[in-house]
C-alpha cells in the first residue's frame, strides 16, 4: 500500500506540507480536496515519487519510494499530470499505447486489448487516427487518461497493489465527460481493486464518485475519510474560507450536497 | 498533419532503402570522369586482366575513389540527421542539433588549433577535432547539470560555443595564409578524403552506436510527453539524458573529425522526417537515418559536380540547398 508518513516538504524554506500523513487503500477512490495552494498536487508529486520529501517517509507497502527502481514503480503506479502539453506531432494512438511502454514484455495483441479496453472506459474510441495537436484541449485530456488507463490495466495480476494518481483530471471536461471519467475512475477502483487518487476542485462530484475523502488547507490535513463525515460545515469553512450548507442529496439521500453560501 | 504519407512502414524503409541504392549506383558512375552505367557490372565482375585501358581507369575511379565517397556520405548523412532527432527529442525542440552542446564547435577548436599548432596533417587533426569535441560537450554537460531540465546545459552549451569560437578567432589571428586556407576550408567540410580504409574504421563504429540510440524509441516518445511523463512512464530522466548525450558525442565527434563541419543536415532533415512520417520515433529515428544519407549523397554529388574540375566544399552544398529548402518547406506548410 502506497502511504505518507509525517511526510513535511517546503520550497525554498516555504513550507507547502506540513506533517501529513495518509493511507491510499486499495480498491478505493480518495479524492483529495482543498483551495489553491493548499498542497494538493504536491502531495501528488510526492505520492508519485516525482519529489523527495525533506521529513518523513513515502512507503511503498513498507519500503521507501526512493529504494524502488522507476522502471518497476512504472509497472505498478501510473500518474495523469495536471495540464498534459505536446509540442510534437504524434497520433491519438501512439499517445495511448505508450503506456504499455514499462511492459515490454506484452504481445502486441495484449497490448491491443488493453488499449481497446482504455479507449471504450476514456471514450476516445471515436478519436483514433487523429493527430494529437488537432485534439480541443478536453478530448486531449481524455486521451491522456486513456494512456494512464493502458498502463494501470496492462499486465494486471490479481491482488497486486496499483495506484492511480490523477491530477485535476476534469479541469477541462464538460459536464457529461466530468462524470464519464470519475465513473470510469470509480470503476477502476471498485472493480478492478485499484488505489485511485484524484485531486478534485468539485466538492459534489466527489462526494458522487469517491469512497473517500481528504481535505487539505495550508498544507495540513483538515479531515479525512468517507464522504458523509468529512463534509461538514466546519471542515469546508476551514478548507475554502467558504461558509456552506450540507443537505441530503435529493435522489440520493445518503450523499451529501455541499451548497456553498454565497 | 495532411500531408502526411499514408504507407505501412515497411514499405516505407523499403522505398527509402531502394532510393538510397540507385542513388549510391548513380552518383558513383558520374563526376568528372563520366562511367557508362552500363559498363559497371564488368568493372565490378570482370577480372583485371581482361578490363581495357580506359576500363581499368574506369575501375580504379569506381573502387577507390568513388564508392568510398558516396558510401562515406552516405554514413555520414544517417549519422547527423539520426544525431539531430536525438537532440531534438533529448531538448524536446525541433530546433535543436548537435552544435547546441558544443559537439562540433568544439571539434572545429581541436581542428583550428591542430591546423595552426600542430603542422594540420590528417593523423594529428582528427584525432585533435575528436578530442575537442568530446571535452566540449562533457564541460557542457558537467557545467549544465547544476540546473533542472536541459536549460542549463543548453546555457552552458552557448558559453562553450561562444568560448571555442573566440579562442578559433584567436588562433585565426595567428594562422599564416596556409593556415588559413586549411582551416577555412575545413570549417566549410569536405568528404573527398573518404578511403576504404577510413569507411573501414568508422562504419562499423559508427552504425553500432546508430542502431543503439534507435533502441531508444521508446524513451524518447516518452520525452515528447514532458518530462514528468517520462518519469512515470518509467524512465529514468537523468541517466537517459547523460546516455544519449554520450551517444551523440560518440557519433558526431569522429565525424566531424573525419570530415568536417557540414551544417544542416542535422537540423533540417530529422525536420522533414517527422513533417512526412509524424514524430513517432519508432519511424522518425531510422526515418531520418535514411533521408540524412540520401541527403548527403545528393549535396556530395552537386559538391562535385557543379564546377568541375574544381569541387565545392560540401557544407556550402548543404547550407546554400539546405536553407531554401528549408525556408521553403516553412513557407508551404499551411498553419
Amino acid at each position: 500500500m502506497l502511504s505518507l508518513d509525517h511526510v513535511s516538504f517546503s520550497r525554498c524554506h516555504r513550507p507547502i506540507l506540513n506533517q501529513v500523513s495518509l493511507a491510499i487503500p486499495a480498491g478505493e477512490f480518495t479524492a483529495i480536496l482543498g483551495a489553491n495552494g493548499a498542497g494538493k498536487s504536491t502531495l501528488l508529486s510526492l505520492l508519485a515519487g516525482e519529489l523527495t520529501p525533506q521529513h518523513g517517509h513515502v512507503r511503498w507497502a513498507g519500503q521507501d519510494l526512493r529504494e524502488l527502481a522507476n522502471s518497476q514503480l512504472a509497472r505498478v503506479r501510473a500518474v495523469l499530470p495536471q495540464n498534459p502539453g505536446l509540442g510534437f506531432n504524434l497520433s491519438v494512438d501512439e499517445v495511448i499505447a505508450m503506456g504499455a511502454y514499462p511492459f515490454a514484455e506484452l504481445s502486441p495483441s495484449a497490448v491491443a486489448e488493453v488499449i481497446q479496453a482504455a479507449q471504450q472506459w476514456a471514450d476516445v474510441s471515436h478519436l483514433t487516427g487523429r493527430r494529437y495537436p488537432t485534439l480541443s484541449g478536453g478530448e486531449q485530456q481524455r486521451v491522456q487518461f486513456a494512456r494512464v488507463l493502458v498502463q494501470a490495466l496492462a499486465a494486471q495480476q490479481a491482488g497486486e497493489y496499483r495506484c492511480v494518481l490523477l491530477d485535476e483530471p476534469t479541469s477541462s471536461l464538460d459536464p457529461l465527460h466530468q462524470h464519464g471519467l470519475l465513473a470510469a475512475a470509480q470503476k477502476l477502483a471498485q472493480e478492478a481493486g485499484i488505489a485511485v487518487v484524484a485531486v478534485l476542485h468539485d466538492v459534489n462530484l466527489a462526494a458522487r464518485y469517491c469512497s473517500r475523502i481528504t481535505m487539505l488547507a495550508k498544507g495540513s490535513i483538515i479531515a479525512s475519510g468517507i464522504p458523509c463525515d468529512v463534509l461538514t460545515p466546519d471542515h469546508l469553512q476551514q478548507t475554502y474560507q467558504l461558509a456552506a450548507t450540507v443537505i441530503a442529496h435529493p435522489q440520493d439521500p445518503k450523499r451529501p450536497l455541499v451548497l456553498f453560501d454565497c | 498533419m495532411c500531408c502526411r504519407l499514408l504507407i505501412p512502414n515497411w514499405l516505407a524503409g523499403l522505398l527509402a532503402t531502394g532510393v538510397l541504392l540507385i542513388l549510391l549506383v548513380f552518383t558513383a558512375s558520374h563526376g568528372a570522369v563520366q562511367i557508362p552505367l552500363s559498363a559497371i557490372p564488368d568493372l565490378l565482375l570482370m577480372n583485371a586482366p581482361l578490363l581495357s585501358d580506359e576500363q581499368q581507369f574506369w575501375r580504379d575511379v569506381l573502387l577507390e575513389i568513388r564508392l568510398p565517397r558516396v558510401l562515406f556520405a552516405a554514413l555520414a548523412g544517417g549519422v547527423l540527421a539520426l544525431a539531430g532527432a536525438t537532440m531534438q527529442a533529448l531538448f524536446r525542440n525541433p530546433l535543436a542539433e548537435p552544435g547546441l552542446i558544443g559537439i562540433s564547435s568544439g571539434a572545429s577548436l581541436g581542428a583550428v588549433s591542430a591546423i595552426v599548432l600542430g603542422g594540420g596533417s590528417f593523423a594529428i587533426l582528427a584525432p585533435a577535432a575528436f578530442l575537442g569535441s568530446i571535452l566540449a560537450t562533457a564541460l557542457a554537460y558537467h557545467l549544465g547539470r547544476r540546473y533542472a531540465g536541459m536549460a542549463g546545459l543548453l546555457l552552458a552549451g552557448i558559453a562553450i560555443n561562444a568560448i571555442c569560437g573566440s579562442l578559433m578567432g584567436l588562433f585565426t589571428y595567428l594562422a599564416d595564409d596556409n593556415q588559413l586556407r586549411s582551416l577555412t576550408f575545413w570549417n566549410m567540410g569536405s568528404l573527398a578524403g573518404a578511403t576504404w580504409q577510413r569507411l573501414a574504421l568508422l562504419g562499423p563504429f559508427l552504425l553500432l552506436i546508430s542502431i543503439w540510440i534507435m533502441r531508444y524509441w521508446r524513451a524518447m516518445n516518452a520525452l515528447l510527453l514532458g518530462e514528468r511523463e517520462a518519469l512515470h512512464l518509467g524512465f529514468a530522466i537523468k541517466g537517459l539524458r547523460r546516455k544519449l548525450i554520450v551517444l551523440v558525442a560518440l557519433l558526431i565527434g569522429p565525424l566531424v573529425a573525419a570530415t568536417g563541419g557540414i551544417g544542416f543536415v542535422g537540423l533540417v532533415v530529422p525536420h522533414c522526417a517527422r513533417m512526412l512520417l509524424g514524430a513517432d520515433h519508432r519511424r522518425l529515428l531510422p526515418a531520418s537515418f535514411l533521408l540524412g544519407a540520401i541527403a548527403l549523397v545528393l549535396a556530395d554529388y552537386i559538391a562535385r559536380i557543379a564546377v568541375v574540375p574544381a569541387e565545392l566544399p560540401i557544407g556550402v552544398v548543404t547550407s546554400l540547398i539546405g536553407g531554401p529548402f528549408f525556408l521553403w518547406l516553412l513557407l508551404s506548410r499551411k498553419s
